[in-house]
């Protein structure tokens, strides 16, 4: 992992996908900020078709996943893959480059699939349905990418635990999209298709965003605090943890459905069990950091990742609670969830991604961090913003939980909601501001960096290490 | 190498276990029961479906012609297109759990036959409820009301938030295809479980 690795790094890629992660990342969150507005009733496009609520709702969660994880985690494997391995990846000219624009293609037609009326009734697969055989093929070609250098180095040397990770998202993901975006649609009907769907959504976070996102944690904390992983067992204990029992849940979006109740004791119980898989990595994550804490204070991608580690623990802590089949009586279909998916997808994978952006950023421009202070307020503006979000959604989520069981007339949860709707706003205000003033911060990085042409050109064209 | 192999094998087996149990096993107990054509919804018409060409006789006469299965089974599917593609289904759900008195404010315990259907395909359970459940809207509110309420909700339920649907309507401020097939879809949610009007009256 020293310097000397650093020329067999595509940066030209990985700029290319940062650019455009953060790009989404702004309009994601502006959508999710004018979605935001509905609630309390100031939504400036009322009468709209092409700018409905709905319409913008299916921009916002869609775009987070399709354009900001997805740009996020292939820039990070971009830089990752190669300096793990010591091998470039498959091929950069035409597959890099083709993958790269395929990706920003199929987000641009999905979001105007979105906005124009041609949504799937999939959660988080909202892609239309013309568009799903594209990113199908997209995720069969992105594999080879990045399995190609892990398996030279598989032939040499045992595969560090990242490897795993990395590998067996980008094998999972495939057959769980095909799963989820083509069973319910065209062949199993309602509730067997609802078992699917749940399978789908939870899968889509669990084997694919979860492996990508723990595999690159495991490349970037050691790196960053120069120093190994504290636990290699417990890296492995992690892996096959998840393995078992992330597939096993999907049917947990779903609970007091008419799905049979097998299903749904299996998605409760290993639900709970799989906190000890996600425990171990925390630890790990954790025990890392110790010895080096004064790299929270001094180090913003570490203090990015390891805040992102401390909400993962809160959340998936929260998880284990709210998957009770008693729990679930109150806050299930509440906004109690909806803060919850906003504190693992942003939270969590949006930390960590930012993290590996202000680490990669400075590194791939060649040049200093344009102002600290700028950081630290986007840090702590998007850190109290999330916080305060989940804090006030699951607040509201339990007033409209007990108002529904209470039998009050359906109206007053509404009513009573508004104003943890109008605070959600607020603290959407803040992470949205905190975000521009971080993406303000990189394009003055990338300012500074010397002739960003030359330097792009003299890494496709030079390879040799 | 051979433990690699082994390893990509188990993977991709704990990934088949878990979608057996998840997703496989319901399947299987479940695709017994018969699965319903459009045709057959189509054998039972809900009374609102006619009430609707009383109501709007002309735009129905133009959108749809003459109140029957084929024009029934249309409107059906736009308007379960209408309701997919504006997202209803991510503020509505569609199924009335045996838990927290649903069964008191909405009605009959959902199961699973009334899901096997050709309306079904994708399913709209649904995750999140900001307004509430639609599975047994069948016959709770008329025609005209969904006609105003889709128009401006917060005019008809006043603290509602749910989004004005002004191109369901044409210039004249009558429903067009959009609105008609729309409120034939929410007068058929569940209409094959009505109750009697005594439990209506309590929600």
């Amino acid at each position: 992992m020293t310097e000397g690795k650093s020329s067999i790094v595509n940066y030209s890629l990985v700029k290319f996908h940062i650019g455009f992660s953060m790009l989404y990342l702004l309009i994601v969150m502006l959508g999710g900020l004018l979605y935001s507005l509905q609630f309390i009733g100031l939504y400036p496009f009322a009468g709209i078709e092409f700018l409905s609520p709905g319409r913008i709702r299916m921009l916002h969660t869609n775009g987070a996943v399709y354009g900001f994880i997805i740009n996020g985690f292939m820039a990070g494997l971009y830089w990752a893959v190669p300096r793990l391995t010591g091998y470039r990846v498959w091929n950069e000219k035409y597959i890099g480059w083709f993958l790269a624009i395929a990706l920003q293609s199929a987000v641009l037609a999905t979001a105007g699939g979105l906005l124009l009326g041609f949504a799937q009734a999939i959660e988080w697969g909202e892609t239309p349905i013309f568009i799903d055989p594209a990113i199908v093929a997209w995720l069969i070609v992105t594999l080879p990418q990045f399995t190609v250098p892990i398996y030279k180095y598989a032939k040499e040397k045992p595969l560090y635990a990242a490897n795993w990770y990395i590998t067996a998202g980008l094998i999972w993901v495939i057959m769980v999209y095909i799963m989820g975006n083509y069973i319910p649609q065209f062949f199993v009907p309602g509730v067997a298709g609802a078992a699917i769907t749940g399978t789908w959504i939870h899968d889509a976070v669990g084997l694919y965003v979860t492996p990508i996102g723990w595999g690159l944690m495991y490349y970037f904390v050691p790196v960053l605090l120069k120093k190994p992983i504290w636990s290699h067992s417990l890296s492995l204990l992690g892996f096959w943890g998840l393995a078992f029992f992330y597939p096993l849940q999907g049917v947990h979006h779903y609970l007091w459905s008419p799905i049979p109740m097998y299903a749904q004791y299996a998605a409760v119980l290993s639900t709970v069990v799989l906190e000890l898989a996600v425990v171990t990595v925390i630890v790990n994550f954790l025990m890392t950091l110790r010895g080096n804490s004064e790299a929270m204070r001094t180090n913003i991608p570490i203090r990015w990742m390891f805040v992102g580690t401390i909400n993962y623990a809160i959340t998936c802590l929260q998880c284990a609670f709210h998957v009770l089949l008693t729990t679930q009586k109150v806050i299930h279909f509440t906004d109690w969830v909806v803060g919850h998916a906003h504190l693992i997808m942003y939270g969590t994978f949006g930390f960590w991604i930012m993290g590996f952006f202000a680490y990669l950023w400075p590194k791939v421009r060649k040049a200093d961090v344009y102002s600290r202070a700028l950081d630290e307020w986007a840090f702590w503006l998007v850190t109290i913003g999330t916080a305060t979000m989940w804090v006030d959604l699951i607040s509201a989520g339990l007033v409209q939980g007990f108002n529904w069981w209470g039998l009050s007339p359906f109206i007053d949860s509404v009513n009573f909601s508004v104003p943890f709707w109008a605070a959600r706003t607020i603290t959407g205000v803040m992470i949205t501001v905190g975000v521009i003033l971080y993406a303000y911060n990189m394009y003055m990085t990338g300012r500074k960096a010397p002739m960003p042409v030359l330097e792009a050109k003299a890494q496709t064209s030079g390879g040799a290490a | 190498m051979k433990f690699a192999t082994i390893a990509l094998f188990v993977g991709i087996g704990l990934f088949a276990f878990g979608t057996f149990w998840q997703a496989v096993a319901p399947w299987l107990s479940l695709k017994n029961i018969p699965m319903e054509s459009m045709e057959k919804i189509a054998e039972k018409i809900p009374p609102e479906f006619y009430m609707l060409a009383g109501d709007y006789p002309d735009e129905f006469k133009k959108y749809f012609g003459k109140p029957d299965k084929t024009s029934f089974i249309e409107a059906l599917k736009t308007g379960k297109e209408v309701y997919i593609a504006e997202a209803c289904w991510h503020c509505h759900s569609q199924f009335v759990r045996p838990v927290a008195n649903e069964e008191m404010r909405y009605g009959k315990v959902s199961y699973p036959s009334e899901y096997q259907n050709a309306m079904q395909l994708p399913q709209l359970l649904g995750t999140r409820r900001v307004g509430p459940d639609l599975i047994r809207e069948s016959g709770v509110h008329s025609n005209d009301w969904h006609m105003a309420h889709f128009k401006n909700p917060p005019e008809v339920t006043p603290g509602s938030v749910m989004p004005k649907y002004t191109w369901f309507y044409d210039k004249n401020g009558r429903p067009n295809k959009k609105g008609l097939s729309v409120v034939t879809y929410m007068q058929w949610l569940g209409s094959w479980a009505k109750e009697p009007m005594y439990k209506l009256s309590m929600k």
